[in-house]
């Protein structure tokens, strides 16, 4: 494989690793916690190199992912004083110890090759470089962990589908069931912290964030079914990490920012234009159903007064814009798209229901 | 009843408010004189909530008007006060009963104008009229949920108004406060003041007010106690959830009491 | 380098004075707008707002070629303000909530941001630009001109903030209330959050795109715990703030490399942390002491309570009763001994030699006392004789 190739197939890799627990920290309103995991396992690094002194010990890993899961457990303890709400907690508790990370970074370790830009930049570009031997392949080793990791998180989330699923839409019954949503919560944030590390070194912390709830969010806006949303958040986040490295070829800028370009424009794509979700079809769904309202409105308003002494005040086309405080021409055309669908009927500037309309009128009280 | 020439209080007309154009009130009618305690009941999502927030411009309404002694909100807002329901603030905000009392009379103030001891002194009289003075300078996270209560209608009382809206003022309040409130209430209506509550005690309805309003998404029925507040209403209003009223632990009870009057 | 040294230059050195001035303003105003934003439940905003500033800054750049502060910080300002209304727009407009328009917001202007600040490095002649100062923050580079700026502007903040005192109080308190008294709740709204945008830009140079928003959250969290007035969170906010601003400066100016934004979410870290644990009345120590209080309080009145009970079973107030009896009846409960030594200090028990206790008489008053006050205990009196007894 060429290094180019390398390096689109490890941006995919990651894309997609990430995108899986994005899924559920998107649905489970815990978005902002990948942000502050994603910056806090630098500590957990920074720590393991301090211990062992070593930059490709697996501890580094071991001690990034303890810290993503001890981030949470602060969060959620300094949640629990109920000194300040759980917004503040995450804003408070991430802060503090990324600034210690890249302290330590500046102080100890500024030597080697640890470097705290690496925290949003990553180095994609020089991803190939770092290669390990596996089963005679020769692979880059940023690949295979990711690979190893994009698998492991395959497997959870289908072993534990069922399970995900339910805490998802329904904690209390899965607690009632027997399924632990705590635990289950902390799989999740295990699950988070380990792929944030591993992407990390691709990527950078803020892509990771980028990475795990962008594609998840587009989703979101596209799809009401679960496993449809984890396909189509991998899909969106694969597109992003190709089409990403292809915009940064092109404008000769990090591969990185380009995917989380590609994959915002994507977003942006889904905000607009998704079917039934999008802004565009929000807007014509809005316009249609205001026109729809303002008959079933003008329906229930005759219904009221039919048969009151004031009806022969109230229910002239003239009054509607004193009563329901319709502009005439809006009025006008409400009560001639009425009159077509048969709902109401005119005679001499008075209006009154049909069989149809009084219908229309009774059903929208009861469903209602 | 005042003289047919005095407007009403509240005269609300054909009020239509949605939310993502599905209706939440449909073309609702409501005239109240002055002088009137007037409850606004309805089972769970009526509407009751909307119709308050709609009337004080809270909410865009789809159609409709508002009148507030023959004239618009906009015109008459230094003679409305507001009592929102409980929940809708974060208590631990930091800041003391005092404080929170006055905020009633910045509407008066208007702009950049700072409460001095004028608006101190009407406050403190206002938590005296509902026993809350020992608590002027406790910060409100100290207070129990009718403590909280009472100190919101001090709140409306400063701004010494002459119809207000109350929402959910019994809620989940002891029993001091609940007699602190019945009486405030009464003292209202002798000082011909109109207030208009959102209500749930079926039981005591016709002991504490004079009009009911029964809401259920449209008006069912709006109009003096004696009236309007019929068992055939009720049924109306709650259709078949009536066993699960809150506060009627046995609807016959309460069917007893409504064929008694 | 000592303390005392660190003040000697702060009083001599007129660059790190000018550069410690500076970052104080910043931690001034934005510990001043961050109790709102903390108030208002908009922590997190605060770090969606500083990442999104990162395309403005690099934008403003390619345009103008100027590194001026005030033209880098108007780009800050656009980007921060398109952020707030790109979450706004998919809040209202979308199921998404918040979480996720802020990290979609964060990361995407960040990313976005991140490949023009790189785009602009390979450009002839902008590698010195230094526009990467804006990640992590480099107070050194602030000159007078950029204090002179940062001042007025912070200057002209804080005196909105004063200017609208009641009416942002009150809007942030109960926006609803506010509208129904005529007051625009959303255009106040919009002005705070403004505000916050303004102080978060004029820090960026010093501390940072990524640590910025530790300077918002966490003055205002650590003010909150010592007082439960707006006003004196406001001043002292403002006060940790500015602290926090000036520790930055001298101690990442004792080292080349260190870079003042970690140095700063170090220090305003700490205070905040030790503000939630010894604050009074809310601290985490105080709330302790408290507890433990209060435990003691009622193991002394269940002793007591008990040893009424027994004296009346056996019809004697001096009669001695054992450790064990008094166990017995509490029923799994330890510490009986420390109690009954505490409660003897007080005159309320006395020893009757071989490990024996009874009431006094006024051991015995403040027991009846305990059980007027407490009808509960009144029953598990009764409940307890007819356990004891055989």
């Amino acid at each position: 494989m060429s290094p180019q190739t390398e390096i689109v197939l490890i941006a995919a890799v990651v894309a997609a690793a990430c995108a899986l627990p994005g899924v559920f920290l998107v649905l489970w309103r815990m978005a902002m916690m990948s942000d502050a995991i994603s910056h806090t396992v630098l500590l957990g690094i920074v720590a393991g190199y301090l211990l062992v002194s070593d930059l490709d010990s697996p501890f580094l890993l071991v001690g990034a992912a303890a810290m993503g899961i001890l981030t949470v457990t602060l969060v959620e303890i300094v949640t629990r004083t109920r000194l300040v709400k759980e917004d503040a907690a995450i804003g408070i508790v991430f802060p503090g110890l990324f600034g210690l990370a890249v302290l330590l970074i500046s102080v100890y370790a500024g030597d080697v090759h640890l470097d705290e830009h690496v925290v949003f930049q990553g180095d994609l570009v020089f991803a190939p470089f770092d290669r390990v031997v596996i089963v005679g392949l020769d692979l880059p080793r940023t690949l295979v962990t990711m690979l190893v990791i994009l698998f492991l998180n395959l497997l959870l989330i289908s072993l534990l589908y069922k399970e995900l699923k339910l805490a998802t839409f329904d904690p209390g019954l899965a607690a009632a069931l027997g399924f632990s949503p705590i635990l289950i919560h902390y799989l999740l944030m295990t699950m988070v912290s380990v792929t944030a590390v591993g992407a990390f070194d691709a990527v950078g912390s803020i892509l990771v964030v980028a990475l795990m709830v962008v594609p998840s969010a587009t989703a979101y806006l596209v799809t009401d079914r679960l496993s449809r949303m984890i396909g189509l958040s991998v899909a969106v986040g694969v597109i992003g990490a190709v089409g990403g490295f292809w915009l940064a070829r092109w404008l000769d800028t990090t591969v990185g920012g380009s995917m989380v370009a590609t994959i915002g424009l994507l977003f942006g794509l889904a905000f607009l234009a998704a079917p039934e979700r999008g802004i565009v079809a929000i807007a014509r769904r809005r316009l249609r159903q205001r026109w729809e309202f303002a008959q079933t409105m003008l329906a229930i308003h005759l219904l009221h007064h039919e048969g009151t002494p004031e009806a022969a005040v109230e229910n002239r086309v003239d009054h509607l814009w004193e009563d329901l405080r319709w502009k005439p021409d809006f009025a006008e055309q409400v009560v001639r798209h009425a009159e077509q669908r048969g709902i109401v009927r005119r005679t001499a500037g008075m209006l009154s229901l049909t069989g149809e309309g009084r219908e229309m009128a009774e059903e929208a009280l009861i469903n209602s | 009843m005042t003289a047919d020439s005095a407007p009403l209080a509240l005269e609300v007309t054909d009020l239509t408010v949605a939310y993502a154009e599905k209706a939440v009130l449909w073309d609702v009618d409501l005239a109240v004189p002055a002088g009137t305690l007037m409850a606004v009941i309805g089972p769970n999502g009526a509407g009751k909530t909307t119709l308050i927030k709609a009337i004080l411009g809270l909410l865009k309404p789809a159609a409709g008007q508002v009148l507030l002694s023959g004239k618009g909100y906009e015109q008459q807002r230094r003679r409305v006060a507001y009592v929102p329901q409980r929940g809708s603030v974060d208590w631990d905000f930091p800041t003391s009963v005092l404080d929170v009392v006055m905020m009633g009379r910045y509407g008066d103030l208007g702009w950049f104008r700072r409460p001095r001891r004028r608006e101190q002194e009407m406050s403190r009289k206002a938590l005296v009229e509902v026993g809350m003075e020992d608590f002027a300078d406790r910060q409100i996270s100290q207070l129990s949920g009718g403590q909280q209560q009472r100190v919101f209608l001090a709140r409306a009382l400063v701004q010494d108004a002459d119809i207000y809206f109350m929402d959910e003022p019994f809620q989940g309040v002891d029993a001091t406060t609940e007699r602190a409130i019945i009486g405030l209430l009464q003292r209202l209506r002798a000082d011909n003041k109109t207030v208009v509550a959102v209500y749930h005690d079926l039981q005591t309805v016709a002991e504490y007010f004079d009009w009911v309003t029964l809401l259920n998404v449209r008006r069912i029925a709006s109009g003096p106690v004696s009236e309007v507040f019929t068992a055939e209403n009720l049924r109306r209003t709650y259709g078949g959830r009536i066993g699960f009223v809150e506060g009627i632990s046995h609807p016959t009870d309460m069917l007893e009491a409504e064929t008694d009057q | 380098m000592s303390w005392a040294g660190l003040l000697d230059d702060l009083v001599f050195d007129y660059t790190l004075r000018t550069v410690a001035l500076g970052t104080a303003i910043i931690g001034v105003i934005s510990g001043v707008l961050g109790c709102y934003a903390l108030l208002r439940r908009q922590s997190l905003l605060g770090d969606a707002i500083s990442h999104a500033a990162l395309p403005g800054v690099v934008i403003a750049f390619m345009i103008t070629r100027s590194r001026a502060s005030i033209v880098l910080m108007l780009g800050a300002l656009v980007s921060g303000v398109l952020a707030t209304l790109l979450i706004l727009a998919v809040v209202r407009n979308t199921r998404l909530k918040e979480d996720s328009a802020l990290g979609i917001a964060l990361s995407v202007f960040f990313g976005l941001g991140l490949m023009l600040l790189t785009v602009t490095q390979r450009m002839s002649d902008a590698r010195q630009a230094g526009l990467d100062r804006f990640l992590f923050g480099q107070a050194a580079t602030l000159v007078v001109a950029d204090v002179i700026t940062m001042a007025v502007i912070a200057g002209l903040a804080i005196g909105l903030v004063l200017l609208f005192w009641k009416e942002f109080k009150l809007v942030s308190f109960d926006p609803d209330f506010a509208t129904s008294m005529g007051f625009p709740a959303r255009g106040l709204d919009v002005g705070l959050t403004t505000l916050l945008v303004v102080a978060i830009v004029i820090g960026l140079q010093a501390v940072g795109v990524i640590l910025m928003s530790a300077l918002v959250v966490a003055p205002a969290a650590g003010a909150r715990q010592w007082t439960n007035r707006l006003g004196t969170m406001t001043i002292l906010a403002g006060l940790f703030g500015g602290f926090s601003g000036v520790a930055g400066a001298l101690i990442s100016n004792t080292r080349s490399g260190l870079s003042t934004g970690p140095v700063i979410a170090l220090v305003v870290s700490l205070i905040t942390l030790a503000s939630m644990l010894v604050a009074p009345n809310r601290g985490l120590i105080w709330n302790w002491v408290r507890r433990l209080r209060q435990r003691q309080q009622f193991r002394s009145e269940t002793v007591l309570v008990d040893l009424l009970a027994l004296s009346q079973q056996h019809d004697s107030l001096s009669y001695g009763h054992s450790v064990d009896a008094i166990h017995a009846m509490n029923r799994g409960r330890r510490g009986e001994v420390r109690t009954l030594h505490g409660l003897r200090e007080r005159r309320l028990v006395t020893g009757t030699g071989d490990g024996m206790w009874s009431l006094t008489e006024a051991g015995e008053a403040e027991a009846q006392r305990i059980l007027q006050e407490n009808d509960g205990a009144q029953a598990a009196l009764t409940r307890s004789q007819i356990e004891v007894a055989p």
